[in-house]
């Protein structure tokens, strides 16, 4: 088998502790990551589920090189990438993108949508190939955007379209990897619908890689192809997505699942089971 | 009686481009100890429904039609009035408990002040005695010491307790609960809901639930409506909504729900969404 995309080996992040430190004495530290390790194949989804303060966050900015690690590396297609300098990590970035949750606050109000999409090459100081117009036209197709409306500015698109910007943005590049950092948590279910679908057909077409951020393990379920359940910045069980959700190993795998509301799954059948028959009635 | 009567309710804000309703000849009713579920995405006027039950709609809005709790018309009655029926007999509970409560004074403080404000003559002593047992109740551990803390020495479930145990110290018979557990973690959500339940079942106060969460309306409420665009677009009993939605929208909203117990295909997008695909 080939060797992993990405590699997570023994991952630690610690943040100085505010108001702690001295003039000779050193802050305390608290350790957000704890010895993180995971590996993604390319073409995979590797969720990292998780509830507020486990970590998951910091470990995907580590892992996209958004924040240094304290200690342990990431690696890239077998290269080590933790330690990149200012240039190399240019190449990094083109290899891997990130999109986060609010589309508003991460991206630039008073720049178009062609500004926007088109900003990622230019910092790496690489051509637009087509030039602006084409290519910003071909990418809001691809994210399923009007491409009549590139040059509208952020606010005039609703929260599902902005996040289309941000995932459009994030592909300017032609990254391997996408690192969705609790990217559909904000938006209402029925849009929410739509960008997971998006994000599903953009990998099987484009055969992206992402690690997925999320805390709501019923969009997990539906994207992830493998997932690690963290806490207290650890990450205490990993595995196939369907052994984690049908047969969780660890005790607080168990208490997450127990504790995520559900629809009575008799309701459900008896809902898909009426739609039939009503399907098969008008017909 | 029905504990809460609503009809025809109609929430109307004056826009540059003329009256713009946010809610539109709503009909709600709740039963003395029912609980009853308002289903929404954003914008479909459901925490607006909410503010208006209780007087609390923007000045700039008008409100009409009628709110009736038990035998009272809440329509129309003087702020003076309102203030009274407010807090203490229809509670709220909202989403974010830290900007609901002062940072500044101790949460045993905030509890006794809501309380002293319902029941003048109360003495310090009684409304502290009132706060203690009002965070026993929503089993807050250790709550003689914990009435002493600042909002900040809790966590966000905690504070979240902290909100319900203020808003059920004057036991009313109304509690309005607006996303109260959207931003919890699931496992601190699970503890929450449990505990609207078990005060609804041991005090028979009446609830209504305001969320965008479907398979939370569905654990909790008896009584369903779906709302958008700032209208009711179908009600009915939660197992009925559920296995035999009849509006379209309701159909959709369902379909769009990621469950977790399967992998469903393709997750069917809510057609014509205004919202959704391109402009």
């Amino acid at each position: 088998m080939s060797a992993p995309l990405l590699r997570a080996t023994h991952l630690v992040k610690e943040f100085p502790v505010l108001g702690t430190g001295g003039i000779v004495r050193r802050p305390d530290t608290f350790r957000a990551v704890d010895d993180v390790s995971f590996e993604i194949n390319a073409g995979d989804t590797l969720a990292l589920v998780g509830e507020s303060g486990s970590g998951k966050s910091t470990t995907a900015r580590l892992a996209a090189r958004l924040l240094d690690v304290t200690s342990g590396t990431v690696e890239l297609d077998g290269e080590d990438v933790t330690r990149l300098g200012r240039a190399d990590l240019r190449r990094f970035r083109s290899d891997v993108q990130v999109v986060f949750q609010d589309p508003y606050s991460s991206l630039n109000p008073r720049h178009t949508v062609e500004r926007i999409v088109t900003a990622p090459l230019l910092y790496q100081q690489r051509g637009i190939p087509g030039g602006a117009r084409a290519f910003t036209r071909s990418l809001m197709e691809r994210v399923g955007l009007d491409p009549d409306h590139s040059q509208k500015y952020p606010a005039q698109f609703s929260g599902g379209q902005a996040q289309r910007i941000g995932i459009a943005r994030a592909l300017a590049v032609g990254p391997r990897v996408v690192v969705c950092d609790e990217a559909v948590s904000a938006l209402d279910v029925s849009v929410q619908a739509q960008v997971i679908n998006l994000l599903r057909d953009l990998q099987r077409e484009e055969g992206l890689t992402y690690l997925f951020i999320a805390h709501d393990l019923a969009v997990v379920r539906q994207i992830a192809t493998r997932v690690a359940v963290m806490t207290q910045g650890r990450i205490v069980e990993e595995g196939d997505r369907d052994a984690v959700f049908d047969a969780p190993q660890h005790e607080y795998t168990r208490k997450l699942l127990d504790a995520v509301p559900r629809i009575r799954p008799e309701w459900e059948a008896e809902r898909r089971r009426n739609a039939a028959l009503a399907a098969e009635g008008a017909r | 009686m029905s504990l809460l009567t609503v009809r025809d309710l109609t929430v109307t804000f004056p826009t540059p481009r003329g009256p713009l309703d946010a809610v539109r000849s709503l009909d709600l009713d709740l039963e003395p100890g029912g609980a009853l579920g308002i289903v929404g995405e954003s914008g479909s006027g459901k925490s607006m429904t909410s503010l208006a039950i209780m007087g609390l709609q923007p000045r700039a809005a008008k409100r009409t039609g009628s709110v009736r709790l038990l035998d009272q018309e809440l329509v129309g009655m003087s702020e003076a009035e309102l203030r009274r029926v407010r807090g203490d007999r229809i509670a709220m509970v909202f989403q974010d408990p830290l900007s609901s409560l002062n940072p500044y004074y101790t949460v045993g403080l905030q509890i006794e002040e809501a309380y002293r404000a319902h029941r003048p003559g109360t003495t310090r002593r009684v409304a502290r005695r009132v706060a203690i047992e009002a965070l026993e109740r929503v089993h807050i551990r250790d709550a003689a010491r914990r009435v002493d803390h600042y909002p900040h020495q809790f966590s966000g479930g905690m504070r979240q307790r902290v909100m319900i145990a203020m808003a059920l110290s004057t036991e009313p018979e109304l509690l309005i609960a607006d996303e109260p557990t959207t931003a919890l973690d699931v496992t601190v959500q699970a503890q929450i809901l449990d505990l609207l339940q078990e005060i609804r079942r041991e005090t028979g106060t009446g609830l209504v639930l305001i969320t965008h969460d479907l398979a939370v309306v569905s654990e909790v409420t008896d009584h369903i409506v779906v709302m958008k665009d700032g209208v009711c677009v179908e009600r009915g009993a939660v197992e009925q909504i559920f296995t035999r939605p009849q509006h379209p929208y309701t159909r959709a909203l369902l379909d769009a729900v990621p469950r977790i117990d399967d992998e469903i295909g393709e997750l069917r997008a809510v057609a014509n969404e205004k919202n959704g695909g391109p402009a």
